[in-house]
């Protein structure tokens, strides 16, 4: 072996060495501060947690089906839930196009002293799943619609 | 293999290679994205959700994928450039970076029109958009530290090293969506149990795709070449200088 050929295998390992060691310590900030990465919880890992009252936090889940109900024009009331627990939600403004019953939302807002949570942001979540209408509507009808 | 490497790897060679090439990358570049366009505008259905603002992600999607795309290449590019010290690795990847960031803004700024009227916002913190900014940061940074050194080496140099240092950003993009609560859904077509994303829709995605994969062959090739040129005027230029001192 002459000598640049050794010197390249090293230059190669210590490349291999570093990316290693930095995927590592990337990997060890990124688990530690999860808290901060995610930008919404489920309603269940709200319910879980304590000390959230008063606090901006972000929860995310479908809008349950027969749940939306208007007190007035802007004034709306429906549960958020992941299929497993559900949270009352109330919010004063305009909601997006996408928002209705079965559909991905987030509601960014305060928990209150009654576990109901008062939004004063709603985004409409969209899913992954594209198709046209017409090929939406035969699933429907064939019973073989997945999710909402 | 070693053979075929070292065979590109020189400059000229690539040059005249690549001064072959690229009228044809152009040609394939021009074709798909007159099909994608035509696919994405005209003769491809609207969502069943979303509506006709499905069809920015014919835009959005391929941008985003090359980003990436481009941006893994560098840091292949990197590795070549640090390990084996091939010139045209760091030229290449120099050529490259403000391709990528590019297509890095523009997957940003369609994104972000796809947003409002979809999620009710612009822009939000979560993981998947907030890794992508830094991304278009990285690529910013790799046009800025080359331009920053007087001798360029040392500036490929240290270009490479924060390219190979980013690139634990691109698992981080990809898998945001994945591991984190994130605004922004998850992938629809590169998914292991296959495309969540009907076929009339696939169409023009993949085709735009192609439009930009040639867009980026096209200018590196291109961009390659005016370099390549350039450093040889500069050459020459030089040499006169010395002769007339003589």
């Amino acid at each position: 072996m002459n000598i640049a050929r050794i010197k390249r295998k090293k230059r190669l390992f210590i490349i291999f060495l570093a990316f290693l060691a930095l995927s590592i310590s990337g990997f060890l900030i990124l688990n530690a501060s999860r808290d901060s990465l995610i930008y919404f919880y489920s309603p269940s890992e709200i319910l879980e947690k304590q000390g959230l009252q008063e606090k901006i936090i972000r929860i995310g889940g479908l809008v349950e089906e027969n749940s939306v109900s208007y007190k007035n024009s802007t004034r709306i009331e429906f549960n958020v839930t992941d299929g497993n627990k559900k949270i009352l939600v109330t919010y004063i403004g305009i909601l997006p196009d996408l928002f209705r019953e079965g559909q991905g939302v987030i509601c960014e807002g305060k928990l209150n002293a009654l576990g109901t949570f008062e939004a004063n942001r709603i985004l409409a979540k969209h899913d992954e799943n594209y198709m046209p209408p017409e090929v939406a509507e035969k699933l429907k009808k064939s019973g073989k619609w997945k999710g909402e | 293999m070693a053979g075929i490497f070292n065979f590109l790897a020189s400059p000229s060679r690539f040059r005249r290679l690549s001064e072959r090439l690229y009228p044809y990358t152009i040609f394939l570049m021009v074709l798909f994205l007159i099909l994608g366009l035509w696919y994405g505008i005209y003769s491809s259905p609207p969502d069943y959700q979303q509506g006709e603002t499905v069809r920015i992600m014919y835009v959005h999607v391929p941008a985003a994928w090359m980003a990436m795309m481009i941006y893994f290449s560098m840091t292949l590019m990197s590795i070549f450039s640090l390990v084996w010290r091939h010139p045209l690795a760091d030229l290449l990847a120099k050529e490259s970076a403000p391709i990528g960031a590019m297509f890095t803004l523009i997957a940003l700024v369609t994104g972000s029109i796809w947003g409002k009227p979809t999620w009710g916002t612009w822009w939000v913190w979560d993981a998947r958009l907030t890794s992508v900014l830094i991304l278009f940061f990285i690529y910013l940074g790799h046009v800025a530290l080359i331009k920053l050194f007087d001798d360029e080496e040392k500036g490929s140099k240290a270009a490479a090293i924060l390219t190979i240092i980013g690139a634990i950003n691109l698992p981080i993009i990809k898998f945001s969506v994945d591991w984190w609560n994130t605004l922004h859904q998850p992938a629809s077509v590169m998914r292991l149990d296959g495309p969540s994303i009907h076929i009339d829709m696939m169409i023009p995605l993949i085709f735009m795709a192609f439009a930009f994969l040639f867009y980026y062959l096209s200018f590196l090739f291109i961009n390659t070449q005016a370099e390549l040129y350039k450093r040889r005027v500069k050459k020459i230029y030089l040499q006169n200088l010395m002769r007339k001192e003589k």
